[in-house]
Parts: structure tokens; C-alpha cells; sequence
């Protein structure tokens, strides 16, 4: 029942924010506050429980913690199946906490209609936990679907000049992949019921599915593409860049923060687990475009000159990690695509609110002119020399915990990709160093009465850096969390590759 | 004729009879409202005379009309949507001055023919339902004589679809040379004999899907819609394209399965590539649009096109299927369109159609509900969870997939792509900001029974959408009535 109720609170809080807006402009934001509060205690509650076996179905296997079913469309086997394992607790976890940083980014930043702004930020979080919990694979699809839509509202209502381009493009980007991903989910059920003359569209009764290679190769290509879209690699990113600089600071912090993370998951969860062998044909490729994907926006990131557009383009060099991760398909590469997600959600979420905060007094996201911020805003400029810090993968901190681990998982599985993978972190901090060359040193300007950090904006970064370090401290609390949920993956396809 | 065949057509015999009181009344006393009640009334009637045979065996009422389980879910649907039009044009019609009062007589002819097609089982029938709905609508589009495009679309539709009769007669009279029937069982029974293929047979089917296409609106027999629905008023462009559109179907659909034409494959390839141009034109054609009835009029064509293809999959798969996916369809196509073009005829006038893009400019700001519920047609249309269209985009691809017609699947996605950037226009144009001087402030007039009309569609597009188990019960069983 909690499961459920970690959708449903955030939905109607959302829509209890929209509607507290008649009655207090002010007023929806502290519903938001509320509401992800509530949520949290859901998520502790939750991750309390876990071990016991009272939130489990019977036939569940021992790595989940648990799940609720009902039925919804039994004409096609459609069931409302959520589960949590602790992967998905994990990336819920990431989620809520990044639902107060939009939350607190947006403070200040949203001025008009307030009210719809917390409703689409809601039940966008909402949508995504929907996603990262939902079994069934209608389920997942609606789901995923759903988490598009106030994402769109978000950057074509509140976003920046250029925003209803940017947000047009990457609706259709991810609408359209999407129905590839649909076809192919619809393909593996007609054939799931050839095989055994029953319509399910459950995960479990899925996984075992016989499918011919060339079947599961075409198969996976629909799920593929659709989950590459979302991460993104090369050559599906051309929407990231203008949906993440366009989009309101809150918006970039989900997009950046959890809604690319969807992707990785789905290619976790579905994408090897349902074809493993067809995933293991295509893991070079897949491989190599993470490398692409890592080197490419590396050196995309060094040539930008708008601050958000470069803070983008480092999300897609950092995806490209978690692709090769995947593709590797062992416990270590794993375990680092895991640190990965939700390292990079965190400091990708703080760059993002910096170029927020930074756009918010200068008016400008162009880096050429700043410069000299250093003396005149001490704190935010330390605060953005951590996070750029972590994003190049200083050891001691979380990005580097994952990357390490990508790469070493990785050097068995495919040694020479590794190794030119392993470039990115020389071009890493070329574009991380420029940001602090060429906005915060340099000859001061004149900045008249430019604030520092509030107190929220200072404990909201106190707290990004709190977990950053954390992480990268302390990894082996995560990563005994995910720890029994990959290992069971990596059982089941090894049993499906060899059965 | 016995009295059980006349019970099964009680609903047909109340609709006529319908016609034909409210036109006696208006010839006594000219009364709008009290018009307006009386064909609403007729309709309620009919829906109770389906309600209370829906249970029954399928009867053979005379050799013309066949009333089973598919025919009576297409007559409520129709009826059900004939209420909704009515309840649009009164708020419509009401501000106009003029004679209104023989527009609801026309929509009751034009009901009559549809619930007739949806139920024939011959080809006279077919032919009889198909003109009755066709001669009411042109003087429907024609209603509003005083705009200029309204004259000029009647005049088109009138024209054109004279040439399409010519051709379903002719391709009727083609089939009928060789079968020497003209029941579709009989037909059926024919084509099953047969052995070879036969050539006047195939150009019969064909003249007759060209004929058919027309109603359709399928490409490259497309050309009247964007002008019909332009200068249609919008209540009626609602009916058109919904009740016209979904009949001739539901009636090729019966056509095709009883008189077991699924067996000539090659006909499928011409269906397909009927599909094909559709999709792709229907959509293609929709972008460069700025006006939002011509917009719908493309994209509804692009939509034709999707329901042809769980159509065409009825080569391959159970025609159980067939009729299960397409009526799922039409079903959401009927309660998104007809609450589209019920935006439209809320904000217009009977002076000015509310139809260009511009007027669309901040429509969340100044009516936040009816911008949200053209919000949730728009992406139903466009096929997007949560509302009713999903499912039905969903139907399509199972069916489609179910009968590997890849390739045709490859087209509805294209297609889909496509759709989203029009319906995305209609919704960023809705949500930018106004000038306050930008818009002079129309006081719009209160138009309650189209809001409330607008409110239960809503709800229905959402209830199908978020658990559609009980609509896909209702016509699971009807599914199987057709053999």
C-alpha cells in the first residue's frame, strides 16, 4: 500500500497545491514542501520495513522489498503491479530529495501562476516514481508517458526564450521513441501469448519469454532506443541540450537530476534482463556508443559558451558512463552505473541550480559575461568549485566512486573501449575547470548590489554537498542496498543465457 | 413481419418517427426550445428501445437490416452522439436569428440514416442509409447560408459526393452481375465458392472502397474535408465527422466480414496503401494549418488512416479482434471529437467561427477549464495516457502487431510524431501569456448545456482511459456477432 501511496501523495498534493493558489499566491509551494515531507516519511517507512517479508506477495523473489497488486485490465492481462527493490528505492530516494531542491530552486525564480507550476512538478515526480516502481510493462508505458507531459508544461510555460522549441522538440523525441518502445512491448506479449496461450504484460511472467534472436534483437532495439532517448547517448541527445537550457531551474534540476536516470533504469531493468542474449550480441555497440557518448559531449561541453547548455552536455558525457556500466552487465560495472545515477543526479541538480541562481541576479546564462564572480559572491562560487569538482570526478567524491567502478567492471568485458573511455576523465576537467576560469576568475566587473546565498539557498547547498561527500566517503551503504537487487539480475539472465 | 422483427426496429421506426413529429410540430407552432426538446425526447426514446433489446438474439428484421448486438452498440453510439450534437446546436443556434427549428428535423433524418447503415445487411440498404444521411448533411453544412464558406463547402460536398454514389452503384451493380445477390451473406457465400479470383468482383470492391473512401475522408479521396469542416458550423462539422464517418465504417466492417471479402488479399495491399497516403497526408498536410477546424479536418484524416490499419489487420487476425480494436477507436475518435469541435462551437458566435489559431492565444488565463478539457482532447487525439485515446492507439498497435503488419505500424508511429507537433501548437498557443489589450474581452454568453456536455465527455475520456475494463467488457460482447 505504501507504494501506492507514493504516487498518490505526490499527485494530490499537486493538485491540492493548484488549488491553494485561490486562496494564498504563496501558498502552493509550502503545499509542495508538505507534500514532499510527507513523502519522505513514506520513503523512511518504506526502506525501514525492508527485509520484512509482510510487504511481499507470495512468488516474489527475495530481492524485492515489496509490492502491491491489483487488477486494471484483465482483458489483456494488464494487472496495476508495483514493486520496489532496492534499486528503486534508491532512485525514489534521489527523487524526493531532488523534488525539494527544484522545490527550494524555484523559490524565487517562479513568480507567475504558481500554483500549476507545483502541480506539473509534482505529479512529474510523481510520474517518475511511478515509473521507477511499475511491473508491468502497460503500467511502466503509462507511466512514462505520464512523466512527459508536465515536463512539457514546465519548460513551454515557465521556461526561457527559446523554450517552446525546446520543448516541442523533446516531446516529440521522447513521444515518438516511446511508441517504438510500445510496439515492441506489444510484440513481446503477442508472443509471450503464442508461446503459452495467456495475455500478461507482468515483468515476471515476461522474463522467461522463448523468442527467436532475431525476434529479441528487434525486440530490444524498440526498448533500446526508447531508454537511449531518455538517457541520452549519442546520437539521440540533440533534444537534451535545449530542453535542459530552456527549462525553469526546477524543471532542469528533475530533467537533469531524475528524469534521465529513467532511462538508465529501464535499460537495467528491462532492456538485459528481458533479452539478455540479444543484449549481450549488441553490448559492443551499445558500449561503444557510451564511449562516443562520454568523449563526443565532453568535448561538445568545452566549445559552449551558455552555462546551462554546458552543464548539459556534461549530463550526456556522464550517461555515457552509465550506458557503458549497463552494457558490461557485472556486479562491479553495475554497482558504479548505480553510484553514477544518483552522483551525477546530485551534482548535475546543483550545477543546475547554480546557473539558476546565477541567472536569476545576472540575467544571463552567457558566460562571457561574468567573470570576476569569485570577489563579489563568495559563497556560491565556492560552493560551484565543489560541484565542479565532483562532476570531474575528484576522488573523495561520489562521481568518481561510479566512474571508477564503470571502468573497472568495464576493462574485462571490452579492454580497449575502456581505455578510450577512460580519456573522458582528462576532458572532464577541462570543461568543469572552464566554467571557474572563465565565470568566477578574471578581472572583476562591476556587479552592483548582487547577493550572495540566502540561508535557504545556503542549506539547500549545504545539503548537496553533505551527500555528495557522503558518497563518495561512504559508498558501501549504497551499494549494499542495490547490492542484492543486481546480483539477482545477474543470476537471472546467466540462468537464461545457459538454460 | 412479425412482432419480435418489429420490436428490434423500434429504435429506426422512433427515430423516424421522430422526424416526422418534430417537422409536424414546426409546422403548427415555431418554438426553439420546445423543438430542441422534442428531437432530444425522440432520441431518449430510441436509446431506451436499444437499452431494452440490447439482450436480445440477433433478428433478421426483413432482408434489409440485421439488428444484433454490433448494430445496436453503433446505434447508441450514434444516438448518444446525436444527443450531444443537439445539445451543442442549441447553444449555438439559439443567439442566431432565422429559422433554427428545421436543423433538428435534418439531424434526426441524418441520425436515421446512419443507425439504418449501421444495421444493413444488403446492399440496398447500405445504399438507402448511405444517401439519407448524405442528402440531411448538405443541408446541414449549407445551415448558416449567410457565411460565405458554408455555401461553397455544401456545394462541394453535394458534387463530390454524387460522383462517390455513381461509384459504390457501380461497383454494387458489379458485384451484383457476378453473385447475382445483393445480401451481404449471400455475397459471402458466393465469394467462398469461388475458387479464382475474380476480376469484376475486385473491381466491384474496389469501386465500392472508393465510394466508401470518400465518406471516409481517406487520401487521395480527401479533398472536401478541410472545406466541409471549415465551413460546416461546428456543431455540425462534430456530427460529421463523427456519426457520418463512424457508420460507413461500422457498416464496411460488417460488409467485410459477412460477405468474407478479408479472402482477397491483393485488395488488402490497395487498403494499405489507402492507410498509408492517409496517415501520412492527413498529418503532413495538418501542419501548415492555422486554422483549427481545418487542422482538425487533416488530422482526421490522419486518424481514418490509424483505424484502417486494425482494419487491414483483419486479413491476418480473428475478425473478432478486428471489430473489438476498431470500435475501441472510434469510440474514444467519437468523445474527443465531438468534444473538440465542442470547444469550438462554446467559444464561437453565430456571427464568427472561433476557428483561427489566434484565438486560441491564452485561452488557459481566461477559461482555465475549457482550455483544460481541449488540453485533454488534444492529447487524447494525439494518443497520450490517461485519456481514452491511449487505449485506442494501444488497440491499434496490438492489433497491427498481432497481424505483423510492421511496416503499416512503422507509418502510424511517423505519423503520431508528426501529430504531436500540431496539437502541441494548439496547447503552447493556449498557454501564452496575453497582452491585456492584445484580445478585446468578448463576453462569452453563458452556454450551460455545452459545458455540461463538455464536463461528461471529459469524464468519459478519462474513465476509458484510466480503466477502460468496462467499455472493452460491453463490446467484447459484441464482437462476436458479427460472422
Amino acid at each position: 500500500m505504501i507504494l501506492l501511496a507514493l504516487i498518490l501523495v505526490l499527485f494530490l498534493g499537486g493538485l491540492a497545491a493548484w488549488f491553494s493558489e485561490r486562496w494564498n499566491p504563496e501558498a502552493p509551494r509550502w503545499v509542495a514542501v508538505i507534500t514532499l515531507s510527507i513523502e519522505s516519511l513514506l520513503v523512511i517507512v518504506q526502506y525501514s520495513a525492508s527485509g520484512r517479508i509482510d510487504y511481499l506477495s507470495a512468488g516474489m523473489p527475495q530481492a524485492w522489498i515489496a509490492d502491491f497488486q491489483g487488477a486494471w485490465i484483465p482483458r489483456f492481462g494488464i494487472g496495476f503491479h508495483l514493486a520496489a527493490d532496492g534499486l528503486s528505492l534508491l532512485l525514489i530516494a534521489l527523487t524526493e530529495f531532488l523534488g525539494f531542491m527544484a522545490v527550494s530552486s524555484s523559490w524565487t525564480e517562479i513568480r507567475e501562476r504558481q500554483g500549476f507550476f507545483f502541480f506539473n512538478l509534482l505529479s512529474c515526480l510523481a510520474g517518475t516514481i511511478g515509473v521507477f516502481l511499475a511491473l508491468d510493462l502497460f503500467l511502466f508505458f503509462f507511466f512514462w508517458e505520464l512523466m512527459i507531459i508536465p515536463m512539457y508544461f514546465l519548460i513551454s510555460i515557465w521556461g526561457h526564450e527559446n523554450r517552446i522549441y525546446a520543448a516541442i522538440k523533446f516531446f516529440i523525441f521522447t513521444q515518438v521513441s516511446s511508441l517504438l518502445m510500445l510496439v515492441a512491448i506489444v510484440a513481446l506479449v503477442l508472443k509471450h501469448h503464442s508461446n503459452s496461450g495467456v495475455y500478461t504484460f507482468d515483468y515476471f511472467d515476461l522474463l522467461n519469454t522463448r523468442l527467436e534472436p532475431d525476434v529479441a534483437l528487434w525486440l530490444m532495439a524498440g526498448f533500446f532506443i526508447a531508454f537511449t532517448v531518455k538517457l541520452p547517448a549519442v546520437p539521440f541527445h540533440t533534444w537534451l541540450p535545449d530542453a535542459h537550457t530552456q527549462a525553469p531551474t526546477g524543471g532542469s534540476v528533475i530533467l537533469a537530476g531524475v528524469m534521465l536516470k529513467t532511462g538508465a533504469y529501464g535499460l537495467l531493468r528491462f532492456v538485459v534482463p528481458l533479452f539478455p542474449e540479444a543484449a549481450h550480441e549488441f553490448a559492443p555497440i551499445a558500449m561503444m556508443l557510451g564511449t562516443i557518448s562520454v568523449l563526443y559531449a565532453a568535448v561538445m561541453a568545452f566549445a559552449q559558451s551558455d552555462l546551462k547548455r554546458l552543464i548539459a552536455y556534461t549530463s550526456v558525457s556522464h550517461m555515457g558512463f552509465i550506458l557503458l556500466g549497463i552494457f558490461s552487465w557485472n556486479f562491479l560495472a553495475l554497482q558504479g552505473a548505480v553510484i553514477t545515477m544518483l552522483a551525477h543526479g546530485i551534482s548535475a541538480a546543483a550545477l543546475f541550480m547554480i546557473a539558476g541562481a546565477l541567472q536569476e541576479r545576472l540575467h544571463t546564462r552567457e558566460m562571457e559575461r561574468m567573470g570576476g564572480l569569485w570577489s563579489a559572491i563568495p559563497h556560491l562560487s565556492a560552493f560551484t568549485l565543489f560541484f565542479a569538482m565532483a562532476s570531474l570526478g575528484l576522488p573523495g567524491l561520489g562521481n568518481f566512486i561510479g566512474e571508477f567502478l564503470v571502468l573497472v567492471g568495464a576493462f574485462g568485458v571490452n579492454a580497449s573501449l575502456t581505455v578510450i573511455t577512460a580519456l573522458g576523465l582528462i576532458l572532464a576537467p577541462v570543461y568543469a575547470l572552464i566554467i571557474i576560469q572563465k565565470a568566477f576568475h578574471g578581472p572583476t566587473r562591476q556587479y552592483a548590489g548582487l547577493r550572495d546565498f540566502s540561508r535557504r539557498e545556503l542549506a539547500s547547498f549545504g545539503l548537496l554537498v553533505l551527500i555528495m561527500v557522503w558518497l563518495g566517503i561512504r559508498p558501501q551503504a549504497v551499494l549494499d542496498i542495490s547490492a542484492p537487487a543486481i546480483k539477482q539480475d545477474i543470476q537471472n539472465t546467466q540462468a537464461m543465457e545457459n538454460g | 413481419m412479425n412482432s419480435n422483427q418489429f420490436i428490434a426496429l423500434a429504435p429506426i421506426l422512433i427515430i423516424a418517427g421522430a422526424a416526422v413529429v418534430t417537422m409536424l410540430i414546426i409546422a403548427i407552432r415555431r418554438n426553439f426550445v420546445l423543438i430542441n426538446c422534442v428531437s432530444a425526447c425522440g432520441i431518449l426514446l430510441s436509446l431506451l428501445a436499444v437499452g431494452l433489446i440490447w439482450q436480445a438474439n440477433p433478428v433478421q428484421a426483413t432482408s434489409l437490416i440485421r439488428v444484433d448486438g454490433y448494430a445496436l452498440f453503433y446505434t447508441a453510439l450514434l444516438l448518444l452522439t446525436g444527443l450531444s450534437v443537439i445539445g451543442l446546436c442549441y447553444d449555438y443556434f439559439k443567439a442566431r436569428t432565422g429559422e433554427n427549428e428545421e436543423l433538428f428535423v435534418l439531424l434526426l433524418t441524418a441520425l436515421l440514416g446512419a443507425v439504418v447503415l449501421v444495421s444493413s445487411s444488403h446492399f440496398a440498404s447500405f445504399f438507402i442509409g448511405l444517401e439519407t444521411l448524405s442528402i440531411s448533411l448538405f443541408v446541414l453544412i449549407s445551415y448558416t447560408i449567410n457565411r460565405q464558406n458554408s455555401l461553397e463547402a455544401a456545394i462541394k460536398y453535394l458534387i463530390l459526393s454524387g460522383v462517390s454514389s455513381a461509384f459504390l452503384l457501380f461497383g454494387m451493380a458489379l458485384i451484383y452481375a457476378q453473385s447475382g445477390v445483393l445480401d451481404f451473406n449471400g455475397i459471402g457465400r458466393y465469394l467462398m465458392n469461388q475458387k479464382d479470383m475474380n476480376a469484376l468482383v475486385l473491381s466491384g470492391v474496389i469501386l465500392i472502397i472508393a465510394g466508401v473512401g470518400f465518406k471516409l475522408s481517406l487520401a487521395p479521396f480527401h479533398l472536401w474535408t478541410p472545406d466541409v469542416y471549415e465551413g460546416a458550423p461546428s456543431p455540425i462539422t462534430a456530427f460529421i465527422a463523427t456519426a457520418s464517418k463512424g457508420a460507413v465504417f461500422a457498416l464496411l466492417l460488417r460488409y467485410f466480414i459477412s460477405a468474407y471479402n478479408y479472402s482477397y488479399l491483393p485488395f488488402l495491399t490497395v487498403l494499405s496503401v489507402i492507410a498509408v497516403l492517409s496517415i501520412l497526408i492527413g498529418n503532413l498536410l495538418a501542419l501548415l494549418q492555422n486554422n483549427v477546424k481545418r487542422l482538425l479536418a487533416y488530422s482526421s484524416i490522419g486518424h481514418m488512416g490509424y483505424v484502417l490499419v486494425a482494419f487491414i489487420a483483419g486479413g491476418r487476425i480473428a475478425p473478432a479482434l478486428v471489430v473489438e480494436s476498431v470500435t475501441f477507436y472510434l469510440v474514444t475518435y467519437f468523445i474527443t471529437t465531438i468534444g473538440a469541435f465542442g470547444i469550438i462551437s462554446v467559444l464561437s458566435t453565430p456571427q464568427i467561427e472561433a476557428d483561427d489559431l489566434s484565438f486560441y492565444r491564452g485561452l488557459f488565463w481566461r477559461q482555465p477549464w475549457l482550455a483544460t478539457i481541449f488540453t485533454l482532447m488534444l492529447i487524447s487525439l494525439a494518443g497520450i495516457p490517461l485519456t481514452a485515446g491511449f487505449i485506442g492507439k494501444f488497440y491499434i498497435f496490438a492489433s497491427g502487431a498481432d497481424a505483423r503488419l510492421w511496416g503499416l505500424l512503422l507509418t502510424v508511429i511517423v505519423g503520431s510524431g508528426l501529430g504531436l507537433y500540431y496539437y502541441l501548437r494548439v496547447v503552447v498557443v493556449m498557454s501564452m501569456n496575453v497582452e491585456a489589450t492584445a484580445i478585446e474581452p468578448v463576453e462569452p454568453v453563458q452556454k450551460r448545456m455545452s459545458t455540461t456536455i463538455l464536463a461528461v465527455l471529459t469524464l468519459l475520456l478519462l474513465w476509458f482511459g484510466l480503466y477502460p475494463g468496462h467499455l472493452i467488457e460491453s463490446i467484447l460482447l459484441i464482437s462476436n456477432s458479427l460472422k
